[in-house]
């Protein structure tokens, strides 16, 4: 496999050959899977074949049983220098239903070892989860404060189909996920999170000023990305492309010097719906006068008809030439982004 | 004249009717194999999914029997109450019929209506035990069901099997034997009865007939005397699976003109064909022109397509005369048509057709029959009312007047307190009840056409578990209250969604429209009151309560993409729901007030 990341490394660097690498990611679970040498193999061959900016954002994703002292050492020791942590919660309940690897204490440990090492960490929390009550989620969100993490990632529980949840659900052994509910835990952590000085911006996404992550930014502000690996997307402004999710498949094609991938070229249309899309979710909002500049005048009259009845209800609200969505169109910004859309003829 | 045989068959749905005409073409060599396909008659791909005749059809046989050859006319009829009048026509162009009674179910309402209908017409009626081969089948039962029905002698009734082939050949012999020969004066002046008429996109509308004086020959200068028109005959023949062209059809047989008419309405079934110059002075009794007893509106999914669905309706008309529609607006659904429907499984099937064969996706608003409204101001003079939107102000009006049909079920005697309280609760008067056999009810009951519109066929089934057959028949109008109820989503009425109900029930039908709609628009980004309402009073409320979340918690690199294609969907499937307001209804929800018991 790590071969054959790196020959697919060394056949895409003329994709981006005028661009300036800004964030490296590896994503989840790398560290389970590589040795933080071969990480540091990987990172020497991106600089090797691309120019990369004088101090990258680089960032490993993992979760706490994959971060063991010895493990966060030899990270630290690398160019690595950001650490987004799977925590999920701090209580036991919660990480059981979820079926996790770590315990609670898992969590705190590997959150109170990191810091020995790290200065950028961002942690994951879950909530909306079935018999979590906003107490213990008050608490939750209280002990990642407590660690003076600069960045929070909180992500509603979604039941992904054929988990034990999904099951679990089902019997009625585990009340199922309750939208009210998750609506409530969302707003209670805006609220808290915003006092204490944490920016809300992207709809999961809470960061202190200058540690907002540099990576997923990108992602919305429609930055060009190469992403690396089985099923990785990349995008270079006008062409998205995913890899095949098949490992040896993956392998295979590389073996043979070819790109396991799929292309799509976006049309006009596909360009304005994921720019609203994105944008919505963030703090940025659309801004009016890069649609007209880069879509014209008929889109922005066609964005602001669309528009209307959801800033007459709250739900956007319009200044000068931003448009955002409220705090009560939040929890509904997909289906307002999918109103915002044009359609392909 | 002395050796054709005309006849129809009488059976309920499912008892094999079209199974056992397939039969006969076929003992008789009607059919080579290659053109073997099942179920012949029924050539509409609709047909033979329902298992049900929506058209006549007509084909000739040819028999040789004890030396001699034989014409054999079969007219098959619709087998659904909405075409009874069709079913009437042509009983009147046979001399006998077979009736076809199924050995597990034995008689059904239809059949016996239809049996009336052949007795009054003094058809000889051959009784055929169908089925037999089942497991389920109970002969003797049902034989002695038919020979009270009938009086006949219980030899007389034919076992059969169309599946196997049984019985086929006695069947022919009794067509012979029993039923009697065409009586006409081939010397009079032509005079022919129209029992069904076909369009053909290449040949004009082809018109079946029967001939009962006279003949009628190719090039023949002819009038249709109900409609006025004359016509030059291009081409007679008979119909064998194919058209034979004949230069001439006598009286007696039965054949189809080819005149190049090129719009159904000008063929109305039950008209008479004669001369132009030499026209007979007697036009054949019992002709009527069919009026439509349901109306709904009829709009496009997308606006857009108004024109388009214009031209399909006035296809559609072509070839079947008895839709009618008139351009209508609503301010729910735009420009559409209020068209005009023999019964409810004619409406379908026009709504079918215009999916299938028109690729048309179409909105059908709730159904309702045609009232008589009279004014204060005017008390004698009708005024129609085919649409809600039609019934004047409550306070100026005078009396309405709905129109009400005689019912008839046949059930087992089970099943009759169940049945009943289905007939009392849907405003019918029982006005008689018999017992056919110690087993078998049947059922009379006035009722109001109105009330057969909503549901009633589906509970039918559900209160006597299946057992129980209906037909009707119209016996005029009777007066009735009525009001408009209307459904307004987010305080704006609905057009679309408003009915024409009896005060009694204005209530009751109100609520479930509301918890119906309730289930059937989904939520938004605000709650939506609706709410129903006599005039300015408001009869029931409910509200769908605003979404709470609508967004995915995750939106990295390799989600955008599918996300985007998710929302896009989102989006195409909105397209196709109609804004009131800022409410957006599904199309399924114009139609809701016909399923409120589901």
């Amino acid at each position: 496999m790590l071969i054959a990341l790196k020959k697919e490394l060394e056949l895409r660097a003329m994709e981006l050959k005028d661009e300036t690498i800004e964030t490296i990611y590896f994503g989840g679970g790398t560290p389970s899977i590589l040795e933080t040498e071969e990480i540091e193999s990987l990172i020497d061959l991106v600089y090797e074949n691309f120019e990369v900016r004088s101090t990258p954002e680089i960032t490993v994703e993992a979760n706490p049983d994959d971060l063991s002292s010895e493990v966060l050492k030899a990270l630290a020791s690398s160019k690595v220098n950001r650490l987004s942590i799977g925590i999920q919660s701090f209580f036991e309940n919660d990480l059981k239903l979820m079926n996790r690897a770590h315990n609670a204490l898992e969590a705190k440990e590997c959150i109170e070892e990191s810091k020995r090492f790290f200065n950028n960490i961002s942690i994951d929390l879950i909530y909306g989860i079935p018999g979590a009550s906003n107490e213990q989620w008050q608490e939750n969100i209280q002990i990642a404060l407590d660690y003076e993490v600069p960045h929070i990632s909180c992500y509603a529980l979604t039941v992904e189909p054929k988990t034990a949840l999904e099951s679990f659900i089902k019997k009625g052994l585990v009340e199922p996920v309750n939208d009210d509910g998750a609506h409530e835990q969302f707003l209670l952590l805006k609220d808290i999170l915003e006092e204490r000085g944490f920016v809300h911006y992207e709809l999961s996404n809470f960061g202190m000023e200058g540690y907002f992550s540099k990576n997923n930014t990108a992602y919305w502000q429609g930055k060009s990305y190469l992403g690396i690996g089985p099923s990785a997307h990349s995008f270079n402004g006008q062409q998205r492309s995913w890899n095949v999710r098949n490992n040896s498949k993956y392998i295979k094609a590389l073996e043979q010097d070819q790109l396991p991938s799929e292309i799509e070229t976006l049309t006009k249309v596909d360009r304005y719906n994921e720019y609203v899309m994105t944008r919505l979710r963030t703090k940025w909002g659309i801004s009016l006068n890069y649609i007209k500049k880069e879509f014209g005048e008929l889109y922005l009259q066609y964005l602001m008809d669309q528009a209307h009845s959801f800033i007459e209800g709250h739900l956007l609200f319009h200044d000068k030439d931003q448009l955002y969505v409220s705090k009560k169109g939040l929890f509904l910004s997909d289906g307002i982004a999918s109103q915002l859309f044009k359609l392909n003829l | 004249m002395k050796h054709i045989r005309n006849f129809c068959i009488i059976a309920h749905i499912d008892h094999g009717k079209s199974t056992l005409a397939d039969r006969l073409l076929d003992y008789t060599g009607s059919v080579t194999d290659r053109e073997k396909q099942d179920q012949l008659l029924d050539n509409m791909d609709l047909e033979r999914e329902r298992g049900i005749t929506i058209k006549s059809h007509a084909i000739q046989m040819e028999y040789e029997y004890e030396g001699q050859e034989y014409v054999l006319n079969l007219i098959d009829t619709p087998g659904h109450v909405d075409f009874s009048y069709e079913v009437s026509r042509s009983i009147a162009a046979c001399e006998g019929a077979l009736l076809i009674v199924d050995a597990a179910q034995s008689i059904q309402a239809q059949t016996i209506s239809n049996l009336y209908l052949a007795l009054e017409n003094d058809l000889e009626i051959i009784p055929v035990l169908n089925k037999i081969d089942l497991p389920s089948a109970n002969p003797e039962e049902v034989t002695d069901d038919i020979v009270d029905l009938l009086g006949c002698d219980p030899d007389e009734v034919i076992p059969a099997s169309g599946k196997t082939g049984l019985g086929v050949e006695d069947i022919l012999a009794a067509i012979i034997e029993r039923i009697p020969a065409p009586e006409g004066k081939p010397d009079e002046p032509l005079q022919a009865l129209i029992f069904d008429s076909v369009y053909n996109p290449f040949r004009g509308v082809e018109t079946y007939f029967r001939v009962i004086n006279g003949s009628i020959r190719k090039g023949q200068h002819i009038k249709f005397i109900a409609t006025g028109k004359d016509y030059y005959a291009d081409e007679v023949g008979t119909l064998k699976l194919n058209q034979v062209p004949k230069s001439r059809i006598e009286a007696g047989d039965v054949g189809y003109l080819i005149t190049g008419i090129k719009d159904a309405r000008e063929v109305k079934v039950g008209d008479t064909i004669t001369d132009a110059k030499n026209p007979t002075t007697e036009a054949i009794e019992g002709f009527e022109d069919v009026k439509p007893m349901v109306f709904a509106g009829i709009y496009p999914v997308d606006t857009e397509d108004y024109e388009e669905l214009r031209n399909s309706m006035e296809k559609l008309q072509l070839n079947d005369a008895s839709l009618v529609f008139q351009p209508e607006s609503s301010a729910a659904l735009g420009f559409g048509f209020r068209c005009g429907f023999l019964g409810m499984l004619h409406l379908e099937i026009i709504q079918e057709r215009l999916e299938r064969e028109f690729d048309m996706t179409v909105i059908t608003t709730v159904p309702n029959v045609s009232y008589h409204a009279f004014t204060n101001k005017q008390p004698d003079d009708v005024i129609l009312v085919n649409n809600p939107s039609d019934l004047p102000e409550p306070s100026t009006l005078n009396r309405v007047e709905e129109p009400y049909i005689k019912a008839s079920i046949i059930t087992k005697a089970d099943f009759v307190g169940p049945v009943m309280s289905l007939c009392i609760e849907k405003r019918g008067q029982i006005t008689n009840q018999t017992y056919l056999t110690t087993e078998r009810v049947e059922l009379n009951f006035d009722m109001p056409l109105a009330e057969i519109v909503f549901d009633f066929y589906d509970r039918l089934k559900t209160v006597s578990k299946g057992y129980a057959s209906f037909d009707y028949s119209p016996i005029g109008m009777r007066s009735s209250k009525l009001v408009r109820v209307d459904i307004l989503l987010n305080a704006q009425t609905v057009d679309a969604l408003s009915a024409l109900i009896h005060a009694d029930n204005a209530y009751t039908i109100g609520k479930k429209m509301c918890e119906k709609l309730r289930e059937l628009i989904p939520r938004q980004q605000f709650d939506i009151p609706i709410q129903a309402a006599i005039g300015a009073k408001i009869i029931s409320r409910e509200t769908i309560k605003a979404l709470r979340k609508d967004v995915t918690a995750k939106c990295y690199g390799g989600d955008i993409s599918r996300k985007r294609k998710l929302l896009e969907k989102q989006k195409k499937g909105k397209k196709r729901m109609r804004q009131v307001g800022n409410v957006e209804i599904p199309q399924q929800a114009f139609m809701a007030v016909l399923k409120l018991n589901d």
